[in-house]
């Protein structure tokens, strides 16, 4: 570890701050009483979750019938907004381990917060798939479990593995979350005067003391997590492509599902943190700790991620005409020009033709265009699923089955929901946790290491 | 003063140079009980400290391959001894299809003991009745100030000398830290009135709610299992049909699926003439000729068909299928007997199918020429 050069120049920060003004200004958030702005952001994301909720209401009330899910079209946007949201989450395991192991110091400003959404964003995911069956009050049948029934789950079915995945998936975002906050929390611990802020903040920190026998352990110990994550993710989304590569669908049943997916996910997954974190550094006066040239490198990613989705399309199409199978050929010349092509065009301008801009500079570093650039992606990102499940799914083998699907009004509420749901818990969180990681900040602020001049 | 027990002497320092090199020098003179508390981890400690490398990764290891080797044998288990079940034309072991699972639980349970080991284990937390806890070094080490605390039960230990070292390596402030002695007399009140009043309203609480969703809410639409469904069942009134009756005939002249109508109905011996057995001869239709003789015919017929009845008396006994007549007859004729009944011996068509009809005719041959062996069949 310590033959990385600590001494050159860093992004992260702008400046030179105090340790303690970090402190001060990472936790102010936290000692202050929350504002007007912050009342009316929570009562429109609460509101937005009230329709999740009537939504889920009318749903287990009435059954699944009040949704637009008509045979064969059986996944629709409920399956879309899963493997939406379970995307959106990727960014955070991406930037908090796979970029942690590449040494990326740029990564400690905006670590923590993507981590926070990466839980939010696979609880909300998670909910999908709870719905989608109908009865989510007997989903404890998808963990196998010796019951009285003596009969097992089928673990040679994607969807059992889906199974494993996510909820795997999320104990070990929470393991490493809550890793990461213990020093933090211990900070706060030390600094609060407030009595019950105390005791919270003691028992969760554990009674953690900096000390550096601990923290010897405690890098290991993120390195592990770090390298079970970093394969963790990738098998995460590899598992939800399966769900789709593994049947026989024409437009689903194809090799590259696995890669093209964690790729969208990690394109839609920054596209959101980017987002986010726009809206987080101007609220809370953070532009020096998330600084410009860190957006900018989460631009670039996103460029990256956006070209190879747009290389997958383009091969996907390729292969559809080389592999010669009547139906596949039908089924992508019928996204293009078929009956949901305007969402499949939307997807291509979104996807694929919107992050290209950031090739230049001036869009790169523009918090404007960057904001609006990135919420295309989102919107093309959300499509590009739909499209997959929803174009595949009705018009498959046999003609005399195809159906349109059209959503319902209940689709549209829980769809809507969902993000209020997700912002609920973001505005909770950056109300009352520290955003941004104190002590790995510090660590990277610069002269915090030593200069190794020796004695 | 003289009642408190000493904990360590403490010093301060403002940049991670000054504390990198009192802890070198603090491993020089030979300090064994020492820590060094710094607000973020700082590079070159380890080495500084004299630490040997953390020993977790193989806290890592052990558990990953445990759950990784455990994993394995459990779906084994499961998809090939205890429910082995053929999936898609798959071995009932298939090692593919359970490698994501595999890995899933491998990466959870190493994630999860690596990290409580860490926690609970090499760290021996959660305790926050530390001499650290609630002291001014403490507030300073957890923001901006590199702080060094040299313990009292050290092997080492000389108040005036260490005193002396931390100035030599300057350190900007130097303290004393005591043990709490509120917090070493502390004990646990488990008869506490206010802890066990806690205790039976966790008690309540989870019992009521145990009650009310196993008894009342299991009952209640949606989670009743689809109990209550607009749909008609049978002996239902029914409100669409206009003279009000849920089931309904089926329209006239249907008839189920691979019925063929008897032709002979009342003419046994056309029935005679025109049937044919269609059934060979061989060693399974025999078989299930002598099931079914013995289930349904030998009750009156006997076993040997010679009207050994084993009714009693309580029904009429037949006459004898070794007469002349019934052994002249073609299997046509008995076919009409076992179909329609003759005399008081009811029809069999509901309780034996077309073919074990023949089947029984084919077995009920041999029985007759059992009795009225010819000849040839002495050879």
């Amino acid at each position: 570890m310590s033959t990385v050069d600590y001494t050159r120049e860093l992004s992260v920060l702008e400046g030179k701050p105090p340790l303690r003004e970090l402190d001060d200004l990472i936790s102010k958030p936290l000692e202050t009483k929350p504002n007007r702005k912050f009342f009316i952001a929570l009562s429109i994301t609460l509101s937005m979750t009230a329709l999740l909720v009537i939504g889920l209401g009318l749903t287990f009330y009435y059954g699944i019938g009040m949704w637009g899910n008509n045979i064969p079209v059986g996944w629709a946007w409920d399956i879309t907004n899963f493997v939406f949201w379970i995307g959106i989450g990727h960014a955070g395991t991406l930037i908090s381990a796979i970029l942690f192991l590449f040494r990326q110091k740029w990564r400690t400003g905006i670590a923590r917060f993507a981590e926070g959404m990466t839980i939010f964003a696979v609880m909300t995911a998670g909910l999908f798939p709870l719905i989608h069956v109908g009865r989510p009050w007997l989903a404890g049948y998808l963990f196998p479990y010796p019951s009285q029934n003596s009969i097992w789950v089928n673990f040679t079915s994607p969807l059992l593995w889906d199974v494993f995945a996510v909820s795997t998936y999320l104990t070990v975002s929470l393991i490493f979350w809550y890793v990461g906050l213990i020093p933090d929390l211990a900070t706060l611990r030390e600094k609060t005067t407030n009595k019950i802020k105390k005791i919270i903040y003691s028992v969760t920190s554990l009674g953690w003391r900096f000390s550096n026998r601990h923290w010897q352990h405690y890098e290991m110990v993120y390195l592990i997590l770090a390298g079970f994550a970093t394969p963790l993710v990738l098998s995460v989304h590899t598992i939800v492509s399966f769900d789709f590569a593994v049947s026989v669908i024409p437009g689903w049943h194809s090799t590259i599902f696995p890669p093209y997916f964690v790729a969208g996910a990690v394109f839609s997954g920054f596209a959101m943190v980017q987002n986010v974190l726009i809206i987080v550094r101007k609220i809370f006066n953070y532009e020096h700790i998330i600084t410009v040239d860190t957006l900018e490198k989460m631009n670039k990613v996103m460029l990256l991620t956006g070209s190879m989705v747009g290389y997958a399309y383009a091969m996907e199409f390729f292969i559809a005409w080389y592999g010669g199978v009547e139906a596949e050929r039908f089924t992508f010349l019928n996204r293009a020009l078929g009956p949901y092509a305007w969402a499949y065009w939307i997807m291509v301008t979104c996807n694929v033709v919107s992050p290209q801009l950031f090739w230049i500079k001036k869009i790169r570093r523009s918090i404007k265009t960057m904001f609006v650039i990135a919420i295309f992606v989102n919107i093309g990102m959300w499509f590009e699923r739909f499209v997959i499940i929803v174009s595949s799914l009705s018009r498959d083998f046999l003609p005399s089955s195809w159906h349109h699907y059209t959503p319902t009004y209940v689709d549209g509420m829980i769809l809507i929901g969902s993000f209020g749901f997700f912002f609920t818990w973001i505005l909770l969180f950056a109300k009352a946790l520290p955003v941004v990681s104190m002590a790995e900040v510090k660590a990277v602020v610069e002269g915090s290491q030593p200069s190794h001049k020796d004695h | 003063m003289n009642n408190k027990i000493l904990y360590s002497y403490t010093g301060i320092f403002d940049s991670p140079d000054d504390i990198t090199h009192a802890a070198k020098e603090a491993v020089k003179q030979g300090y064994t009980k020492f820590d060094v508390n710094t607000p973020y981890p700082l590079h070159g400690m380890n080495k500084a400290m004299n630490l040997s490398p953390s020993k977790l990764g193989y806290i890592a290891l052990i558990f990953g391959l445990s759950a990784a080797l455990g994993t394995l044998l459990s779906l084994w288990w499961v998809s090939a001894i205890d429910y082995p079940i053929v999936i898609g034309g798959k071995p009932l072991f298939s090692f593919p299809a359970y490698v994501p699972v595999m890995f899933e639980v491998t990466v959870l349970t190493a994630s999860i003991a690596t990290v409580l080991a860490m926690l609970f284990i090499f760290f021996k937390l959660p305790n926050n009745a530390h001499p650290l806890h609630g002291t001014d070094y403490m507030k300073k080490v957890s923001s901006d100030k590199y702080g060094i605390s040299i313990q009292a039960d050290d092997p080492k230990f000389n108040e005036e000398k260490i005193i002396e070292f931390l100035q030599s390596v300057n350190a900007k402030e130097i303290n004393t830290l005591y043990w709490n002695n509120e917090e070493i007399n502390h004990e646990n009140k488990i008869l506490d009135p206010k802890f066990l009043a806690f205790l039976i309203l966790v008690a309540v609480v989870t019992s009521g709610v145990t009650y009310f969703s196993l008894n009342k809410l299991m009952f209640m639409v949606p989670f009743n299992w689809m109990d209550e469904q607009p749909k008609q069942s049978a002996q239902q009134k029914s409100i669409f049909f206009v003279d009000g009756f849920g089931m309904r005939q089926p329209v006239a002249g249907t008839i189920a699926r691979g019925y063929i109508p008897y032709q002979f109905k009342g003419q046994p011996d056309l029935a005679g003439e025109k049937l044919v057995n269609p059934i060979p001869v061989s060693k399974e239709s025999l078989q299930i000729g002598q099931t079914k003789y013995d289930t349904y015919c030998s009750p009156c017929h006997g076993y040997h068909a010679e009207s050994d009845s084993r009714l009693h008396g309580q029904f009429p006994n037949p006459p004898s299928l070794h007469s002349d007549k019934v052994r002249n007859w073609n299997d046509g004729r008995i076919f009409a007997v076992i179909t329609e009944g003759q005399n008081i011996m009811p029809s069999y068509s509901t309780q034996l199918t077309v073919d074990e009809r023949w089947a029984v005719i084919n077995y009920l041959r041999v029985l007759q020429r059992a009795l009225n062996a010819k000849e040839s069949d002495l050879k």
